[in-house]
């Protein structure tokens, strides 16, 4: 059986049309249009077709980036707005963890706002009655529970909206991002509980950007970009997809501010942010920096160990015998990582005329994940400079492994066989 | 909407429960409590007999003592009017919970108009201290209160459906409610009797005033309190069945207004 069918949905939220949020009724009667105000004319779709059946006893992920309709068929589903098109078929109790704590009332007591925030969400007194040691208990609160709500600080308040709505025991659990309530070990506690929830074969829709919980937790996951259904099935799959995109559309990212540096290079403007972070005597010049992977493809998103290559287009108008190329890779506080030249590196320079390429290859960027910037330049051994560009490129670096520092040597782990691990496959 | 007032059913205990919140969170923190509810038209009514006594005599002999007779309008109209007032705010401020919670959001305005009525009921006491003070004697018609109150308690809750749904959409509602009621309080037998009498020449003018004041639902409820408490009168019995049925009619408009509109509350508020 079900417990949650989507059939074909569509919500669609009203633009306001007029330059004031609210309509009043003085200008409604005065244009006349009393009832058209209530029809939303220009409309903005917050989820678009969308079909999706999660068979009971699951736990279904909803994965997407900020405004992409998550909350909203949340929402849906929980009944508290309606599909414009489309229909949702729900089996079972509902309860929505939407957000915490919402009807509490700060005047009164934890006591009293548990009894009435177990009633708002479906219990009968009795029943509170009965778990109200295990509410407050789990909230942590048993000291602090005849207290008005209004005392208490925000985790306080968290912890108790969720002790009542994990409490209410629902056959269908809606949890939207509110795992992150809380401690370490209330989290732990709360993790617990939702898998308790699961082994008692209760059906759980957990909106979350925590692909790693979806990858753990969930029997199932769904993508939804801009109010549609990208991708669902796997929770690997799905958040997979998911990633490439997140990828590719900070690679978009950087690719126009990467362009809007080597615009401003050229079109010279003295004043410019660009310019001030360039200087130097000009008998070399570096007219164009490019950042390539290993199908020599321009890229500002790089995986840790790949390859890359710094490509400087340089040109010279009259031949220069004492030259030197570096380059220098910062992270966003300022530490150099990792800074050569081909001074340092024992290459005598000869001769430079003409226009040409220098390159810069690494077969493994062995960079922690964060962003970098790069410095590179062309100077005299005594450090005169021709052209020097400082922190004028940005790159990111993307890794699955979330290592620390800033170096990340190539390693491995070895144990004697009476150490057992394995690996995991997330 | 007999499906609506089932599930309304389903959710008596959490009305009872938000009423009594709602009464606790009002005087939590202050000294005298519930004390207050009895005090305030305790005050009231003492500044009106002072009033109405030695500083601005109503000689008017039908509403003798004045200040008994004000007091017995009074408090059923300032359960009224608090109740629209909270009404036409109730669904926005309870943003929160419309937004959040999955519950028939007709709880709100009911909540605020039950909350007020206990204020209602608080200040009886008063009332009937009073009257027995002023040797104003009791009549079986007394028994006819709860009637009346019943009556009221259905038009009230009907103006406020209408009006807690409409000014969702409408935020100068509020504004225009406030002073509505101004309006409102002086076109009914508040503070004067329905069967008012004016001097000769002003005739027309009353006229042309007595049939607004027909015509006005709360005048047949403001009279049924002046006629079975103060007077200890029978009120009369065709007015209570008009204000009965009008106030049905009411209670079933603004239901179906506020159920028309009940969708667009998560979104708008």
């Amino acid at each position: 059986m079900n417990a949650v069918e989507i059939d074909n949905v569509s919500k669609l939220y009203k633009k306001f049309a007029h330059k004031r949020q609210f309509q009043t009724l003085k200008s409604a009667l005065l244009r006349g249009n009393f009832f058209s105000s209530l029809n939303p004319k220009d409309a903005f779709a917050a989820l678009r077709n969308v079909n999706c059946t999660i068979p009971k006893g699951r736990m279904f992920g909803v994965i997407g980036s900020n405004g992409s309709g998550k909350s909203t068929l949340l929402k849906l589903i929980a009944g508290i707005s309606k599909p414009t098109y489309g229909k949702i078929t729900t089996n079972g109790k509902i309860s929505a963890l939407i957000e915490l704590g919402a009807g509490f009332h700060p005047e009164i007591s934890g006591r009293e706002n548990i009894f009435i925030n177990g009633i708002m969400l479906g219990l009968t007194r009795k029943s509170i009655s009965e778990r109200f040691d295990d509410i407050v208990r789990f909230a942590e609160l048993e000291d602090f529970i005849d207290q008005p709500v209004k005392t208490y600080s925000s985790g306080m308040f968290m912890r108790l909206g969720f002790a009542v709505a994990v409490n209410v025991d629902p056959d269908i659990l809606l949890v939207d991002e509110v795992l992150a309530v809380g401690d370490e070990a209330f989290a732990h506690k709360c993790l617990d509980k939702i898998n308790d929830f699961k082994k008692r074969n209760k059906t759980i829709v957990l909106v979350t950007h925590s692909l790693g919980m979806v990858k753990e937790l969930c029997d199932s996951a769904m993508w939804l970009k801009k109010g549609e259904v990208m991708k669902i099935g796997d929770p690997r799959m799905v958040c997979g997809a998911y990633l490439m995109d997140v990828e590719s559309k900070e690679e978009t990212e950087m690719q126009a501010e990467y362009q809007k540096v080597v615009e401003e290079l050229t079109a010279g403007k003295k004043d410019s942010k660009v310019q001030q972070s360039r200087w130097g005597g000009g008998e070399i010049q570096i007219s164009k920096v490019q950042l390539l992977d290993e199908h020599d493809q321009e890229k500002h998103v790089f995986t840790t160990g790949e390859k890359m290559q710094i490509k400087m287009f340089i040109s010279v108008r009259k031949a220069v015998e004492d030259f030197v190329f570096g380059i220098g890779i910062y992270n966003t506080e300022g530490v150099c990582c990792y800074g050569t030249n081909t001074n340092i590196e024992d290459l005598q320079s000869i001769e430079c005329k003409g226009t040409g390429e220098v390159t810069f290859v690494t077969d493994h960027l062995n960079l922690v994940e964060g962003t970098y910037f790069l410095d590179v330049a062309a100077h005299r051994k005594d450090d005169y400079p021709y052209d020097y560009h400082r922190h004028l490129y940005t790159f990111k670096v993307r890794s699955q492994i979330k290592d620390v520092g800033i170096f990340r040597p190539e390693h491995t782990w070895e144990f004697t066989p009476n150490i057992r691990l394995i690996e995991r496959t997330n | 909407m007999w499906a609506n007032l089932q599930n309304l059913y389903k959710y008596r205990v959490l009305i009872r429960s938000l009423v009594s919140r709602e009464l606790k969170a009002r005087y939590r923190g202050s000294m005298l409590g519930f004390f207050w509810s009895f005090f305030n038209p305790l005050l009231l009514l003492t500044v009106y007999t002072i009033v109405f006594n030695y500083i601005l005599p109503n000689r008017a002999l039908e509403t003798q003592p004045y200040a008994l007779f004000l007091f017995c309008g009074l408090l059923p109209w300032t359960w009224f009017a608090s109740a629209m007032l909270e009404a036409s705010n109730v669904i926005i401020s309870g943003g929160n919970l419309i937004k959040k919670i999955i519950f028939p959001a007709e709880v709100l305005p009911i909540v605020s108009v039950l909350a007020n009525m206990v204020h209602f009921l608080l200040g009886t006491p008063i009332l009937v201290l009073f009257m027995i003070i002023y040797g104003v004697p009791f009549t079986v018609y007394a028994l006819l209160f709860p009637v009346i109150i019943l009556i009221q308690l259905i038009l009230t809750t009907g103006f406020s459906l209408l009006v807690s749904s409409l000014s969702v959409h409408f935020r100068d509602l509020r504004d225009i409610i406030a002073n509505l009621l101004t309006l409102w309080f002086f076109s009914s037998p508040v503070i004067y009797p329905l069967t008012f009498s004016t001097p000769q020449d002003t005739q027309l003018l009353s006229r042309i005033f007595r049939k607004v004041l027909y015509l006005n639902p709360l005048s047949y409820i403001m009279d049924g309190y002046h006629q079975a408490i103060f007077y200890g009168r029978m009120p009369d019995w065709r007015h209570l069945l008009i204000v009965f049925a009008a106030s049905m009619a009411t209670f079933v408009f603004g239901y179906f207004v506020f159920d028309r509109l009940r969708d667009t509350f998560a979104e708008e508020v």
